[in-house]
C-alpha cells in the first residue's frame, strides 16, 4: 500500500529528469540555470524523504499508477536508501557549486558542447541514482542501471580528446557486458517465481538451479560496473581522464549505484539462498582491491591516476561489509550493514572533494605530476588542506565517517569472530595513510621558485571542495548524534591518539618502501639504514603494479569477469 | 512439420551464432548478426509472440544492423590490426572453459525451471478491462509497467546526448553526418523515392494497430526512422543542426506528454502514471501519439551520428 509522503519518492526520480528535458530543450545557458533550480529542488526533496520517514517512523512505499506488484512496480524507501540518498543530494549541490568555474557557457556563445552535456547528464545521473535507490523491482532497476550508465559515460570523454574517447570506450562496452549478465538473472528470477518484485521475491526463493544462476550472474555483472578487483580494468583510466567535476560524480557517486544494487540484493532479495563461502569470496575481493588499489596509488606518477586508484581500493572497502553480515550472528548483520553505509556515504563525500582538490591542483599548475608539486602548499593552501582532510577521512581517523563505520565493521568482526577482516582493515588504514602522507610532502616542499599559478582558481569552487571534505570529517558526529551508539567514547583518548599517530608514522614508512618517487627530504642516516629494506620492498610494489597491468588487459578482464561468475555459482552450491 | 520447421530454424540460428563469433571479418560477422537476429524474428512468431517479433526485427536486427555495418565500414582501415591482437592460445582455451561452464550451468537452470511457468498472464488478463486496451502487452507497457516505458523514452534521449557528446566543438549546433550526395537518376535515390510512401504507411500502420494487436510506436518508429535515413543517404534529405529550439521541443515532446498525463494521474487518479475510470484508452493514445514521432526522431538521429558540419 501506498504510505504517506510515499509520492516524494516518484518526486525524486522524476524531477532530475524533468531538468534534463527542461535543461536540454531550452539550451545554452539555461541548462545551467535550470540544472541550479533542480538542484536545489531535488535536495529539498530529499530532506522532505528523511522528514517523512521521520514521522512515519518508518520506510515509505509508493505504488506507480495505484497498481500493486507483481503487476505494478511499487518504490520502497527504508534507512540504507534514505542515508544514502542524502549523500547524494548533498555530494551533488557540492559539485553543483564547484562545476559552475568550469562549466559556463562562454560569453559571445549560444550554446556549448561540454556545458550543456554537462549539466544535463549530472541531472540524469542523480535521477538515476534516486531510482536505484528507491525501486522495487528488478526490472526496474535493469532500467535504472541503464540509465545510469548512458548518463555516466559521455562525462568521462567531455574533453573530447582521444585517449579520453577510448577510456569512456572501455567504460562503456564492460558496463553493458555487466548489465546483461544482470539481465539474465532477473529474466531467469523472473521464470522462475514470477515476479520481480523484491518483496515477493524475498518471500518466495528458495535454493536452486536457476535461483543460484540468477545470483552468480547479477552479482557478478554488478561487480564489473563497480569495478571491483579484477575487473577494475575501465575505471583509472575513465576516472582520472575526465574533468574534475565529472571525476568527483563518477567516483564519488556512480560506483555506488551498483555497489548499492548488490547490497540490495544480497540483504532483501537473497538472504535465504546465501552461503558462506559466496560472502567470504566477496570479502577476498574487497581485500584484493585494498592491497592492489593502494600499492598501484602509491606508484602513480600522476594526482588523479593516484586519487583514481585509491577508489579502487575504497570500493574494496564496500565489500568487507558482506562476509561480517553473513558471519552469523544477527546482530553483526546490523552493524555491518550500518559500517558498510557509512563508509559508502563517507567515501562518496571524501573522494568527490579529493578529485575537486586535484582538479584545482590541475588547473592551477597546468600538470598534476606528483614530483611537480613542491610548493604547492604555500600557492594553494586550501586545496591542499582539502585534499589532506579528505585523506583523513579516508584513512578513518576520528571523528571521520569513516572512523565510525571502521569500529561498526570492527565490532562486527569480533561478534563473529573473522579476526582476518580486522587485520585486512587495518592494513588498508595504513596503505591510504600512506600516500596521503606522499602526496603531503611532495606538496610540503618548498620549491626551488615560488609556484606562479596559470589560471586563477575560483574561491567558491575551493570552498565547496573543503566543505565536502568536512561533511566527510564530521559524519562521525552526525552518526554519533543519530543514534549510532558509543561510536565516539573514547575518540580522543590517549591509546586513540597514539592510535592516529602510529597510523601517520606507520603511512610514511609504508610510503618511503612502497612509493616509486620519494620527495627530496634530508633523511640521512635513515636512507643509508632503509636502502636495501626498500630495494626488497620495491620488487613487491612492482610486482602488484604488473600485476594490475595484466589484470586491466581486455582478454583477462572479460575472462575474469567469467571466472568470477562460476567462481560464485560455485560458492553458492557449497553450502555446510 | 512444424517440428521439422523449429529444429530447422534452431539447427540454423546456432550456426549463425557461430558464424558471427568466428568470422574474422567484421563485415561479415556484422552479416551473420543481422541475419541471426531476422531468424530470431521467426522464433518469437513460432512461440507466438509476435510483438517481440517485430521488436527483435525491427531494433534488434534492423537499426543496431545499420549502426553495426555503418561502424564496420569505418572500422576497414583498421582491421588489419585488431586482427593482429588475437589472444594466445591459453587465454582461449580458458575462455572457453569458463563459458562452457557458464552455458551448461544455464542449460541446467533453465531445464529446472518450473513447469508450467509461474504467469501474471491471468492477473494481467483479469485487470486489462480497466484500461480499455485490447493488447495485452500495450496495457503492460503503458499502465502497469508504466515507469518503465516513461524511463526507456529517456533512456533514449541519453543515448542522444552521448552520440551528441563526441562532437567536435566547432561543430556544436551544426548538422550530423556527412553531406550526401548520389546520382539523382541512380537505384539509390531511385529506392529511395519508391520506398519511404511505403514504409511511412507501414509504420504508422504498425503503430496504429498497437493498442489492440501486435505492434507498436518502437517498432513503427524504427521503420520510420529507417525511411528517413534512406531518404538523407540518398541526398533527397538533409539532417536538422543540432541547436534548433523546435528540434529539441519534438525530440522531448513525447516524454513531456508522458509525464504530464503521468502527474495529471495525481490530482485525477490517486497515483504518479494512474489513469482516471473511464480516461484510460483515450489517455493511452494520446502518449502512443506524442511518443511516436519523438522516438522516430531519436533513433534517426542517434544512427545520424554526432555534427560533422556547421549550420549554415
Amino acid at each position: 500500500m501506498t504510505t504517506p509522503g510515499g509520492l516524494l519518492l516518484a518526486l525524486a526520480v522524476i524531477v532530475p529528469f524533468v531538468g534534463v528535458l527542461a535543461g536540454f530543450t531550452l539550451g545554452g545557458r539555461n541548462a545551467q540555470r535550470v540544472a541550479m533550480v533542480t538542484i536545489v529542488a531535488g535536495l529539498g526533496i530529499a530532506i522532505a524523504v528523511a522528514a517523512a520517514m521521520q514521522r512515519t517512523g518508518g520506510g515509505l512505499v509508493y505504488l506507480l499508477g495505484g497498481w500493486a506488484p507483481p503487476l505494478g512496480i511499487a518504490l520502497r524507501a527504508d534507512g540504507p536508501a534514505l542515508v544514502m540518498m542524502l549523500a547524494v543530494a548533498v555530494v551533488i549541490v557540492g559539485i553543483g557549486v564547484y562545476a559552475c568555474a568550469d562549466f559556463g557557457t562562454p560569453a559571445g556563445v549560444r550554446e556549448a558542447r561540454a556545458p550543456l552535456v554537462f549539466w544535463t547528464l549530472l541531472l540524469a545521473i542523480w535521477g538515476a541514482l534516486n531510482l536505484v535507490l528507491v525501486s522495487g523491482d528488478l526490472f526496474t532497476l535493469y532500467v535504472a542501471l541503464e540509465l545510469l550508465t548512458f548518463a555516466a559515460v559521455p562525462l568521462v570523454s567531455l574533453d573530447g580528446k582521444a585517449e579520453t574517447l577510448q577510456s569512456a570506450l572501455r567504460y562503456l562496452l564492460y558496463a553493458l557486458l555487466g548489465s546483461v549478465f544482470y539481465l539474465l538473472g532477473a529474466v531467469l528470477l523472473y521464470g522462475a517465481y514470477g515476479t520481480l518484485d523484491i518483496a515477493l521475491l524475498a518471500a518466495r526463493i528458495r535454493p536452486g538451479p536457476a535461483t543460484l544462476a540468477a545470483a552468480a550472474l547479477m552479482t557478478g555483472g554488478l561487480l564489473a560496473k563497480t569495478a571491483l578487483v579484477p575487473l577494475h580494468l575501465w575505471l583509472p583510466p575513465a576516472h582520472a581522464g575526465a574533468p574534475a567535476a565529472a571525476s568527483a560524480v563518477l567516483s564519488g557517486l556512480v560506483i555506488k549505484g551498483s555497489w548499492f544494487l548488490v547490497v540490495r540484493l544480497w540483504f532483501d532479495v537473497l538472504p535465504g539462498v546465501l552461503t558462506g563461502p559466496s560472502a567470504q569470496l566477496l570479502g577476498a575481493l574487497g581485500a584484493a582491491a585494498i592491497l592492489l588499489g593502494n600499492v598501484v596509488a602509491l606508484r602513480q606518477a600522476r594526482l588523479k591516476l593516484l586519487v583514481a586508484y585509491s577508489t579502487v581500493a575504497q570500493i574494496g572497502y564496500l565489500f568487507l561489509m558482506f562476509p561480517l553480515a553473513f558471519g552469523g550472528a544477527a546482530l553483526a548483520r546490523e552493524s555491518a550493514l550500518a559500517g558498510g553505509m557509512l563508509q559508502a556515504i563517507s567515501h562518496a563525500t571524501a573522494k568527490a572533494a579529493m578529485f575537486m582538490a586535484a582538479g584545482l591542483i590541475y588547473k592551477a599548475l597546468g600538470h598534476d605530476r606528483i614530483a611537480g608539486l613542491a610548493g604547492v602548499g604555500r600557492a594553494l593552501p586550501l586545496c591542499v588542506l582539502t585534499f589532506v582532510l579528505a585523506g583523513v577521512a579516508l584513512m578513518g581517523l576520528p571523528p571521520s565517517g569513516a572512523y565510525v563505520a571502521k569500529k561498526l565493521l570492527l565490532g562486527a568482526a569480533a561478534e563473529t569472530g573473522q579476526w582476518w577482516w580486522d587485520a585486512v582493515m587495518q592494513a588498508g588504514g595504513l596503505l591510504t595513510a600512506s600516500y596521503v602522507v606522499l602526496v603531503l610532502a611532495h606538496a610540503l616542499v618548498p620549491g626551488a621558485a615560488a609556484v606562479k599559478p596559470r589560471a586563477l582558481v575560483s574561491r567558491l569552487a575551493e570552498a565547496a571542495a573543503l566543505a565536502l571534505a568536512l561533511c566527510s570529517l564530521a559524519l562521525g558526529l552526525a552518526a554519533g548524534s543519530a543514534g549510532v551508539p558509543d561510536v565516539l567514547s573514547g575518540a580522543l583518548s590517549p591509546a586513540a591518539l597514539g592510535g592516529a599517530l602510529v597510523l601517520i608514522v606507520g603511512g610514511a614508512l609504508v610510503a618511503s618502501a612502497l612509493a616509486d618517487r620519494l620527495p627530496p627530504l634530508p633523511a640521512g642516516g635513515f636512507a643509508a639504514f632503509g636502502r636495501p629494506v626498500r630495494r626488497t620492498t620495491l620488487v613487491v610494489a612492482a610486482a602488484l603494479a604488473r600485476t594490475d597491468g595484466v589484470l586491466r588487459l581486455w582478454p583477462v578482464a572479460g575472462l575474469s569477469l567469467v571466472a568470477l561468475v562460476v567462481a560464485f555459482g560455485a560458492a553458492l552450491m557449497a553450502r555446510g | 512439420m512444424t517440428d521439422a520447421i523449429n529444429c530447422g530454424l534452431a539447427i540454423l540460428i546456432l550456426a549463425l551464432a557461430a558464424w558471427t563469433i568466428v568470422a574474422r571479418d567484421t563485415f561479415s560477422a556484422v552479416v551473420g548478426f543481422v541475419a541471426y537476429g531476422l531468424l530470431l524474428a521467426l522464433v518469437w512468431v513460432q512461440l507466438h509472440g509476435v510483438d517481440v517479433a517485430l521488436t527483435e526485427a525491427a531494433l534488434g536486427s534492423g537499426l543496431t544492423g545499420a549502426l553495426l555495418l555503418y561502424a564496420a565500414a569505418r572500422l576497414r582501415a583498421t582491421e588489419r590490426e585488431a586482427r593482429a591482437e588475437r589472444p594466445g592460445l591459453p587465454t582461449r582455451v580458458a575462455a572457453a572453459l569458463v563459458a562452457a561452464c557458464v552455458t551448461v550451468a544455464l542449460g541446467i537452470a533453465v531445464l529446472a525451471l518450473p513447469d508450467p511457468a509461474p504467469t501474471l498472464a491471468p492477473q494481467t488478463a483479469a485487470s486489462i478491462a480497466t484500461t480499455g486496451v485490447g493488447n495485452p502487452l500495450t496495457a503492460v507497457l503503458v499502465a502497469f509497467r508504466a515507469m518503465d516505458t516513461l524511463l526507456e523514452a529517456i533512456v533514449v534521449l541519453f543515448a542522444l546526448i552521448g552520440v551528441w557528446s563526441l562532437a567536435p566543438d566547432r561543430f556544436w549546433g551544426g548538422r550530423p553526418g556527412t553531406l550526401h550526395h548520389s546520382d539523382p537518376d541512380g537505384v539509390l535515390a531511385y529506392f529511395a523515392r519508391v520506398l519511404p510512401p511505403i514504409g511511412v504507411v507501414v509504420g504508422v500502420y504498425i503503430f496504429w494497430v498497437g493498442a489492440d494487436f501486435p505492434g507498436g510506436k518502437f517498432q513503427g518508429a524504427t521503420l520510420l526512422a529507417a525511411m528517413w535515413l534512406l531518404a538523407v543517404i540518398a541526398g533527397l534529405a538533409d539532417t536538422p543542426p543540432i541547436g534548433r529550439t523546435w528540434l529539441r521541443a519534438a525530440l522531448v515532446a513525447g516524454p513531456v506528454v508522458f509525464l504530464a498525463v503521468g502527474a495529471a494521474g495525481v490530482a485525477f487518479a490517486g497515483a504518479f502514471l494512474g489513469y482516471p475510470d473511464g480516461y484510460a484508452k483515450p489517455l493511452i493514445k494520446v502518449i502512443e501519439w506524442a511518443l511516436f514521432p519523438s522516438l522516430a526522431l531519436t533513433l534517426a538521429l542517434i544512427v545520424a551520428g554526432a555534427p560533422q558540419r556547421s549550420a549554415p
